[in-house]
């Protein structure tokens, strides 16, 4: 079961490790790492703009980081993010089109749950080509993401372009009246608030439901699942669906609060780094909050480090893949150290 | 504490902790106030959608940038790999308020519409200047402006270099999508080479992405396959595509930058982009505290854009033909859009008697291939 | 048939030229994503290893003259990666896949990184033998103008094939593969096979990647593989784990990819985007079909499935 001293130690240990390896990488470009660590602070965290740089690119990550965790927690390696996010933004701008003229709430909803359900069954088809036809859910959840973007594509330079946009295809625009704004006087838009109630909306139905119990059974050995009478097809279904379904509400928002339309901006790699903060947060939907922050920060410090150290912007992806081996190291931690479990051994 | 150089810091571990405090402060207080140290030099900021050694469009800016960078009341920041999402919102964020920008050039086209809008909506005293010409009085803010070149016209004048050497009568033009922009460089490349020769024909390839190197290797490889013995592009970089044409034996036409020394025996001439002209003027305008005019449009004759340089293999009559052009361009005299022009489906779209002159609106709509294109937009 | 366009015959000899052009990497990639995946290890970081020997092959023709001294030096850089893998996925708790995606990340964002001063470069390229220059058509000529890898990709199939069937090493592979207990029993060290063999699989990657920067497209940037490392893993598991349907299929991939382009050239143009996909689109369709309900595939590692 979870060790939460454990769980804490080790992370916080690995990211020391991790930071100090990203340091000697900037002294190996020739810049002092503090200078360098200090850029990444200030453009990061250093002010209230860099925060709300840092939360903007934040939200989708936690999204997007969901439509792995969830799987994960069943035994599914799904990396289908960025398709998801593109197919539930672009059902959800045909359907924000078609009711354009209803009003921004009914337009909203229902462009929030188109996104939700095309993206959930996307996923979900991942799910149930693994369980019933053994496809290895990685590698086809990677192909329909090319396969997406390849619709996306076609679609939006086809019959859906507004001519309006010749020389940037897109389709028609939903309308500035049915977009969904931003917090207070902030640059940050609500979809922040919808990233952070998913986040933990789902760790409480991953630890205090019984479904997430059951998930935790399927996920922890699924012979044993079976013998115990858990419909299983249903959870693995329902785990791809709610992962899937996160990740299309991260493709809404990129066109109900960003871009007003569906163009080629969708395919913009949230998905990728997605499946990064999903294993660094260890699949735990709540852990998924503080590290897609961490990520988001990363990045948005990546345009000041250009600027103020001449770094290319490939720097930013060296910092993540540092980050990222090194928490997967690790795992080998997990279970070394007797003394963090001290206290559950029995005292006779 | 000047938030202009924050390169070097030269303190010590303690008043390194007391700049984070004070910046801190500092940052908090002005989301739109501009940065409070006197001014000498005009800073603009400069992003890029793709790197900025790509031998093509995003170099060209580059190098435009770089022309700047030389003059000393001058400063210039750049960022390359510069996404078309929300994340270019907040670079030009970045920019404004960490190195204090007055003047921004987000330089790709998928820039403008919500991005660069929404900005110039919140920093009112900040100029965005954007590369495509979308700007509409009407519709749009007046801290935005527009600037762009025509460079169909150098794509005009390799047409007719084109036109003279081809011996299969076949030209290549490998493109990214069917955008009015591309279209119309395909059919002034076209509109050149059949008015030295009306037999001749284009065939297009579109790849369907900005920058896909091996698409375009593929595209390059297949047109010659059919026969196509002079090769131009409209992609974000030319490089694969002319060197494709070099490892093949046949000749290329340039886009974007000069890229001669990719391809010592094929390369004819090209098209490119003379950003450093734009850039100063706007930056010279800074200075001098002048109202920045909000659309600047140039072709050769406002040296915006330029031809290269003529390669080793182009004939004496090639380049009598296409400098004669090149002046006519320069004192206005000519005209590339005069009917009667048919499309390649056979539909007539200038009937005759009609002219478009190079300024106007009507051509950058541009949806249809001319007569003599081989392919479908 | 000189410089003449020979219409729909032609787009069959582009799409030949095509597949063996666009196959080449992928011939690589899998043959070593086979390698490692018999030995009972899957490795999803082979993308970044493609990149990362595209950047290091390139980076090493420009600074030394030698295209082959790139391809070696792309070779070493694979391995490094491979060994990095192999020592990280040596643990249990460890999950191969995830540590994969890692490495893909990681090599691929070193890439680009170090290989930022040699995008604008020209480095000198590898040769290639032309086997149709007794044809007058320069279609032909072109179609069968083919790189020297190509042939060590072809021969090395075979060669992978006879190891792993005939020879203790191989055999040794392919039970750490099959059954960890079983090799307990007999005695193997299975860390040391499957290192040794992600290591291999690691070079090969790496030289796939080299032939993408050092011949076709002949050039480094960022966008130069399109996902090639990962589908070739997915090109094992329709290759049924066996090298010589690998090299088929690669070829059958290059075709497809080498489809879109050929087609538009002689003037059929719609869809390009479809096309583009369709690489895609059929490995997802021959994992469907192949794969089976009962869980065990036709000749996949027992090892592979835990």
């Amino acid at each position: 079961m979870l060790n939460l001293r454990e769980t804490w130690l080790i992370s916080l240990g690995a990211l020391t490790v991790a930071f100090m390896l990203v340091g000697i990488f900037f002294a190996s470009t020739g810049n002092s790492p503090f200078e360098v660590f200090y850029t990444l602070y200030r453009g990061a965290f250093g002010s209230w703009f860099s925060w709300q740089n840092t939360l903007v690119r934040a939200a989708p990550l936690m999204l997007t980081a969901l439509c792995t965790v969830l799987p994960a927690r069943v035994g599914l390696i799904v990396i289908g993010g960025e398709g998801a996010v593109v197919v539930g933004g672009l059902c959800s701008t045909l359907v924000g089109l078609a009711l354009r003229d209803m009003g921004p709430f009914t337009v909203i909803t229902a462009m929030v749950l188109t996104g939700a359900l095309t993206g959930g069954l996307w996923i979900a088809a991942v799910g149930a080509l693994q369980y019933f036809r053994n496809v290895n859910e990685t590698i086809s959840s990677l192909l329909l993401n090319y396969i997406a973007i390849a619709i996306l594509n076609f679609l939006v330079i086809g019959i859906l372009k507004d001519p309006a946009t010749l020389n940037n295809p897109s389709t028609h625009a939903i309308g500035e009246a049915n977009m969904i704004g931003n917090i207070g006087a902030s640059t940050i838009h609500w979809g922040l608030v919808y990233g952070v109630v998913a986040c933990v909306g789902l760790w409480v139905i991953c630890r205090h439901s019984v479904f997430g119990f059951a998930a935790d059974v399927v996920g922890g050995n699924i012979r044993a699942a079976r013998l115990a009478g858990l419909p299983v097809v249903k959870i693995l279904l329902w785990c791809c669906f709610l992962g899937g379904a996160a990740a299309g509400l991260a493709g809404t928002l990129e066109v109900a609060a960003v871009h007003g339309r569906a163009n080629n901006g969708l395919n913009a790699g949230y998905g990728y780094a997605g499946i990064l903060v999903a294993f660094l947060a260890r699949h735990n939907p709540l852990a998924v909050i503080p590290y897609a922050i961490l990520l988001g920060g990363i990045q948005a410090s990546g345009g000041l480090m250009q600027r103020a150290h001449n770094l290319p912007d490939a720097t930013v992806y060296v910092i993540q893949g540092i980050i990222f081996m090194v928490i997967l190291t690790s795992e080998l931690f997990y279970g070394k150290f007797r003394w963090l479990h001290a206290t559950r051994e029995a005292k006779s | 504490m000047s938030k202009n150089n924050p390169t070097k810091l030269p303190m010590n571990r303690r008043d390194f902790i007391q700049t984070c405090a004070v910046t801190g402060l500092g940052l908090a207080g002005g989301l739109s106030s501009l940065p409070v140290s006197a001014k000498p030099k005009v800073t603009m900021g400069f992003i890029y959608v793709g790197p900025r050694d790509d031998y093509g469009y995003n170099q060209a800016h580059f190098q435009g940038k770089t022309a700047l960078a030389k003059l000393d009341w001058a400063k210039a920041v750049d960022e390359e790999n510069v996404p078309e999402t929300i994340e270019v919102q907040k670079a030009m964020e970045s920019m404004i308020n960490l190195d204090g920008t007055q003047v921004l050039f987000p330089t790709s086209f998928g820039y403008f519409d919500p991005h660069i809008l929404a900005m110039a909506k919140r920093y009112p005293k900040v100029t965005f200047l954007h590369c495509g010409g979308l700007w509409d009085e009407s519709k749009h803010p007046k801290n935005v402006g527009s600037y762009f070149g025509y460079i169909d016209e150098p794509v005009y004048v390799s047409g007719i270099v084109a036109g003279h050497m081809s011996k299969s009568k076949k030209l290549g033009f490998i493109a990214a999508m069917p955008i009015p922009q591309v279209l119309r460089n395909i059919n002034n490349f076209t509109l050149a080479a059949r008015s030295v020769d009306p037999n001749i024909t284009t065939t297009v390839v579109f790849t369907g992405s900005w920058s896909n190197p091996v698409k375009e290797a593929e595209a390059a490889n297949s047109l010659i396959d059919q026969g196509i013995d002079v090769l131009t592009c409209h992609v974000d970089s030319p490089k694969v595509i002319v060197e494709s044409a070099e490892k093949r034996g046949i000749f290329s036409c340039g886009y974007h930058t000069n890229v001669a020394a990719l391809a010592p025996k094929g390369f004819l001439t090209g098209a490119e982009w003379n950003w450093s002209t734009v850039y100063t003027q706007y930056a010279e305008m800074i200075r001098d505290g002048k109202p920045i005019p909000n659309l600047v449009r140039g072709g050769l004759k406002e040296n915006v854009v330029k031809v290269s340089p003529y390669g080793s293999a182009v004939t004496p009559a090639a380049k009598a033909a296409a400098d004669a052009v090149i002046q006519s361009f320069m004192d206005g005299s000519m005209v590339v859009y005069k009917g009667p022009i048919k499309d390649n489906k056979g539909r007539e779209v200038i009937p005759k008697g009609t002219e478009y002159a190079q300024t106007d609106i009507w051509l950058e709509s541009m949806d249809w291939l001319v007569e003599g294109v081989i392919g479908t937009t | 048939m000189s410089g003449q366009d020979i219409g729909l015959w032609s787009v069959l000899i582009a799409v030949l030229g095509g597949a063996i052009r666009v196959g080449t990497p992928f011939i690589f990639v899998s043959l070593g994503e086979c390698l490692t995946e018999k030995s009972g290890r899957i490795n999803l970081g082979l993308e970044g290893n493609l990149v990362m020997g595209a950047m290091v092959g390139y980076a090493t023709s420009y600074l030394s003259g030698s295209p082959w001294l790139g391809v070696l030096a792309a070779a070493g850089s694979g391995c490094c990666l491979g060994l990095l893998h192999a020592l990280l996925c040596q643990h249990k708790r460890v999950n191969d896949i995830a540590v994969g995606i890692a490495m893909m990340l990681f090599a691929s964002g070193l890439a680009f990184f170090y290989g930022k001063p040699f995008i604008q470069p020209s480095a000198p390229r590898l040769p290639s033998i032309g086997f149709g220059n007794w044809s007058d058509s320069p279609v032909v000529r072109a179609a069968l103008d083919i790189n020297a890898l190509f042939f060590i990709g072809v021969i090395l199939a075979p060669v992978m094939a006879w190891f792993l069937m005939r020879t203790r090493w191989g055999n040794s592979v392919r039970v750490v593969g099959e059954s960890s207990d079983a090799a307990l029993a007999m005695g193997i060290s299975i860390h040391r096979v499957r290192l040794l063999s992600t290591v291999a699989g690691g070079a090969f990657a790496g030289i796939g990647g080299a032939y993408l920067s050092l011949y076709y497209p002949g050039s480094w940037s960022e966008g130069l593989s399109s996902g090639q490392g990962l589908m070739a893993v997915a090109l094992v598991i329709f290759a049924r784990w066996n090298p010589i349907y690998c090299l088929y299929a690669s070829l059958l991939f290059g075709a497809a990819a080498a489809l879109g382009p050929a087609l538009q050239s002689v003037g059929i143009h719609s869809g390009y985007y479809l096309f583009n996909a369709a690489p895609y689109i059929l490995t997802l369709a021959i994992m469907i079909i192949s794969s089976d309900r009962k869980g065990t595939l036709g000749g996949m590692p027992g090892e592979l499935s835990k």
